[in-house]
């Protein structure tokens, strides 16, 4: 019986080696995916097991940190989380993460591999580990000022403010908004407070990032665009000649008359004088008199058609191709398919005040390291030029007699020089909406410098229509920020 | 046996390999200390990753541990002097590291909330306190293995009543999908535990008479030789069996274990090859037959086949489905090469029965690739004694029923592992002396008290031949 019983032993042994082979493909081969595997909540624990990082403005934390009870150990806190969700976005137990929170997640959480030096270290001398800090580019000030003027405004809107010479972002404000606070847990109160922000269940869908995500019609704005096209094509290198423009107008193609505004002084008129009244007529004209394609070329070197990583992604602006002249003439006064999300507009406004360079906008200044160690820090790049500095300076001079003599009264500033551009956008079938408010300007400093460019936008549905323009309600905010920038300079 | 006298005259072969064969007993005692400390290390490594302090009770449950081996040891000392030096500590030290790991889950705050742990560990050291009293009786009343022979067929009565009992009404328990347990004053019991080993007895005492007429009467076709019809008679019953078993009780594991050690000893009571085609033929067509129409045996394959979707479907809430294989999974996964450490792991995430049918995970995820592989070699190794007692023992019934504990044990270990880490559909079976559950612990101690009596049997020196003053002195040699 013992030749058998030798087989059986063999036997035996294959079952053993047959799982030491299958746990070696399980804990050896496989072990990374599985333990990366997003549905493995151990990734999630281990997210939630240290302290987060903090994202920082202007020297202070805009994030904290507090302890849960349960597998997560840690949850995420916000100070005047309404104000910055727009930076931020929100880290959740429950719902993950999302914008600033999920792109440097690694460094928050302190996954990063750039932290691996350190967080050896941390293992050896004992200390508990914790993320590194993302120090961004924000202006508390300018950031407070346009989150304030936008609540105050009540209606929906956003704000997009610049630093032309860089491409910081200095305020990024969106309203309505929503605490990331009141989400970041994993508990009952949490789901409630999720559901209430989706946008099925609230018209006001707070979580969208309108600064970045929400494309509006431009309306007049654009028509910095338009005049920059006409200077730079030579259609009318001179801003103060006449332009050839009949009133009315009637679009190319079509026997519909383009309207203005009102009555304002927009027969033949130069250039300077069509965009301090705001003229649709000249600027309708200058789009299909130089056609589909140098228009797309003189917008997309603004930026538009373009997503911007900043790194949040933003959405990218439209400019459509293969267009009926009249459509051109429509889409060269920010009107028919036309849009532009407020970040856009306010790198209209920053080239034209950096002497024609457009500079990349960014938020993250620098990543640092728990102990506040620089990792890496952004450095400012050049994104495109949209115009030569002495089209760029003539453009300015246009801009800031909108301010001085013009529909952009309100943003003056006195001892300050500010360029600007009111919009008023007509949307809805048959323009039975209200429209948008739009107001895009920088202003410059006594050395011709110039440190803020901003873009206001407001969408108001309580408000009466006529009340609408952009020099109403949307340049007073965009005082207040560039005030706000101004006063930190000083 | 006894008696020296009566017996001289038929050991003069075996006296030349026997005489001063060691007991070993020192061997053994040496081991259990170390079965005993590495635990003990193990559970204070709990303590001090989960509460930062060592745990209050270390020297409790160390001296418990501690006792139940010295006992063990003591009983093996005095009642069966020659076994087996490595079963009592494999036992030992599996047992105990079962102990630390179901103990490590009792302080998961999940578990405990889903009632699924808690003071799961106390109980178990009950449970393994009746284990070790077993093994003790085993050993000081069952004198010689071979009285089991008389019970061939109390035996088959026997078994077949345990594996009935959790079909009788108000007795049997359906719980999760498979009726495998009784419920007798407020404890769960596994009956099939215990059927293993009084089934092995019956198969032992059967093939022991009839094995001649299995092998012989045969006729040999394509190069094997085929059984007579008639003699098939016995492989068909426990075939049936087994059928039924995984009909009316849903539970494939304990089929396959039956079916598979009844296999093996047939095969080794015979000799003949063409019983293990017959046998994997006959199991596969029945394992098939069955899950063709019996919906949880489908859902534990489709289960197996896609874990994801398993998850992905009991995450949506539906019926009847569980995501403990894809937690598994990622509880080994999630482990790699050196695991986590004691206690720093989340194999609670397992949630449901992660201290019994899935315990394994918890060590694949603390201790990692070479725990695991340290765990399956431990088993591999108690398997390899108990299957070095049956090459050793001198009567076929020992033979027989050492081979038959030793492959069960074999199967159920592959059948268990193999399940929880996904390389088989799961069965509802627990990993022995490991998991929670006091059948398993209790069934299995037994079963080595009987393992070490065989061995002992085996490894008893033979009695030295009365001294013949005649005889001329002889030099003894002596096999290395």
């Amino acid at each position: 019986m013992n030749k058998p019983l030798r087989r059986i032993a063999i036997f035996c042994g294959l079952l053993v080696l047959t799982l030491l082979i299958r746990d070696n493909w399980l804990q050896y081969v496989r072990a990374d995916e599985l333990k990366t595997d997003n549905n493995n909540r151990r990734v999630a624990i281990e997210r939630y097991a240290t302290p987060r990082g903090n994202i920082i403005v202007g020297g202070n934390p805009i994030t904290g940190y507090k302890e849960t009870s349960g597998d997560f150990k840690y949850k995420r806190t916000y100070k005047n989380g309404a104000m910055w969700a727009p930076v931020t976005g929100f880290v959740s137990q429950a719902y993950g993460a999302n914008q600033l929170e999920s792109i440097e997640d690694g460094i928050l959480s302190g996954t990063d591999d750039q932290l691996f030096f350190r967080n050896t270290l941390d293992m050896i001398t004992g200390t508990a580990k914790k993320g590194g800090n993302v120090v961004t580019t924000l202006n508390a000030a300018a950031q407070k000022a346009a989150y304030d003027g936008l609540k105050r405004q009540g209606g929906k809107g956003a704000v997009a403010a610049i630093d032309p010479a860089t491409g910081k972002i200095l305020a990024l404000a969106s309203y309505p908004s929503y605490d990331p606070s009141t989400i970041a847990g994993g508990t009952t109160s949490d789901e409630e407070a999720w559901k209430k922000l989706q946008k099925k269940n609230n018209a006001d869908d707070p979580m969208l990032n309108r600064a970045l995500r929400e494309a509006y019609p431009p309306g007049s704005t654009f028509k910095v665009v338009t005049a920059a096209a006409a200077l730079e094509n030579g259609l009318y290198p001179d801003p103060d000649k006449p332009t050839k423009t009949p009133l009315p107008w009637t679009m190319p193609g079509t026997t519909t008359e383009l309207k203005n505004e009102g009555d304002i002084p927009c027969k033949n008129a130069t250039l300077r004088v069509a965009l301090q009244w705001s003229c649709n007529t000249v600027f309708g004209k200058v789009g299909s008199d130089l056609g589909n394609e140098k228009m797309l070329e003189q917008a997309k070197k603004f930026g538009f058609t373009s997503e911007q990583f900043t790194p949040v992604r933003s959405t990218a602006s439209v400019f459509s191709e293969d267009m009926a002249p009249s459509e051109v003439a429509l889409s060269s006064i920010g009107q028919f398919n036309t849009a532009a999300t407020p970040l856009q507009m306010a790198m209209v406004a920053s080239a034209v005040a950096n002497d024609g360079t457009l500079m990349k906008p960014y938020m993250v200044d620098e990543l640092q390291t728990n102990d506040l160690d620089p990792l890496e820090k952004t450095k400012p790049e050049e994104l495109s030029k949209p115009l030569s500095p002495a089209n760029a300076q003539i453009l300015q001079s246009m801009m800031e007699t909108v301010v001085n003599d013009g529909t952009g009264k309100n943003a003056q500033i006195s001892d300050i020089t500010v360029g600007g551009k009111t919009g008023t956008a007509q949307h809805g079938v048959e323009n039975s909406e209200n429209p948008y408010a739009w107001f895009i300007s920088y202003a410059k400093l006594s050395d011709d410098s110039s440190p803020v460019a901003v873009a206001v936008v407001i969408e108001d549905d309580n408000a009466v229509r006529d009340d609408i323009s952009g020099g109403g309600l949307a340049a007073p905010i965009a005082k207040k920020v560039m005030e706000a920038v101004i006063g930190n300079k000083k | 046996m006894s008696s020296s006298t009566t017996n001289t005259s038929t050991h003069h072969t075996s006296t030349i390999g026997s005489i001063g064969t060691p007991s070993r007993r020192n061997t053994e005692l040496a081991l259990l200390v170390f079965a005993v400390l590495i635990p003990v290390f193990a559970y204070a490594n709990v303590g001090l990753a989960i509460n930062d302090q060592v745990p209050t009770g270390l020297l409790s449950y160390g001296l418990g541990l501690g006792l139940l081996a010295a006992v063990g040891h003591l009983v093996v000392r005095k009642f069966a002097p020659y076994a087996d030096p490595l079963l009592l500590p494999l036992a030992t030290l599996l047992n105990g590291l079962g102990l630390v790991a179901i103990w490590r889950l009792d302080q998961s705050e999940l578990l405990q909330s889903i009632k699924q742990a808690g003071s799961a560990a106390p109980r178990q050291l009950l449970y393994t306190a009746m284990g070790v009293a077993l093994f003790v009786v085993v050993l000081i009343f069952l004198k010689d293995h071979r009285v089991l022979q008389r019970y061939t067929y109390i035996s088959m009565v026997g078994a077949l009543i345990l594996l009935l009992l959790p079909l009788v009404p108000g007795l049997g328990k359906n719980l999760y999908g498979a009726k495998i347990w009784i419920s007798v004053a407020g404890f769960s019991i596994q009956p099939g535990e215990f059927a293993k080993i009084v089934l092995a007895v019956f198969f032992a005492g059967y093939l022991m008479v009839k094995r001649d007429a299995l092998a012989l009467a045969s006729r040999r076709f394509m190069g094997l030789y085929l059984p007579r019809g008639r003699d098939l008679g016995p492989i068909l019953v426990v075939w049936a069996i087994s059928i039924l078993i995984l009909v009316f009780e849903t539970d494939l594991g304990t089929s396959l274990l039956f079916f598979g050690m009844f296999v093996i000893m047939l095969y080794v009571a015979t000799e003949r090859t063409s019983w293990i085609v017959f046998g994997l033929l006959m199991s596969a067509v029945g394992a098939v037959g069955v899950a063709s129409f019996e919906p949880h045996i489908q859902q534990r394959v489709d289960a197996w086949l896609d874990p994801m979707r398993e998850y992905t479907l009991s995450r949506n809430g539906e019926f009847g489905h569980s995501e403990q294989a894809m937690q598994a999974l990622w509880a080994f996964g999630s482990g790699g090469t050196l695991g986590t450490g004691w206690g720093q792991g989340h194999s609670e995430l397992i949630r449901f029965a992660a201290n019994s049918d899935f315990i394994l995970a918890t060590f694949g995820e603390e201790l990692g690739l070479a725990g695991v592989m340290a765990l399956l070699l431990l088993y591999a190794l108690l398997v390899e004694r108990g299957v070095r007692t049956a090459l050793a023992a001198r009567d076929p019934f020992g033979k027989l029923l050492a081979i038959g504990l030793s492959g069960a044990f074999a199967l159920q270990v592959f059948v268990v592992a193999g399940g929880v880490m996904g390389l088989i559909p799961l069965t509802g079976m627990t990993m022995p002396f490991l998991a929670s559950g006091g059948s398993s612990v209790i069934a299995n101690w037994a079963l080595v008290g009987i393992l070490l009596r065989i061995s002992d049997t085996a490894r008893r020196p033979a009695p030295a031949p009365a001294p013949n003053p005649d005889a001329e002195m002889t030099q003894v040699v002596r096999p290395s």
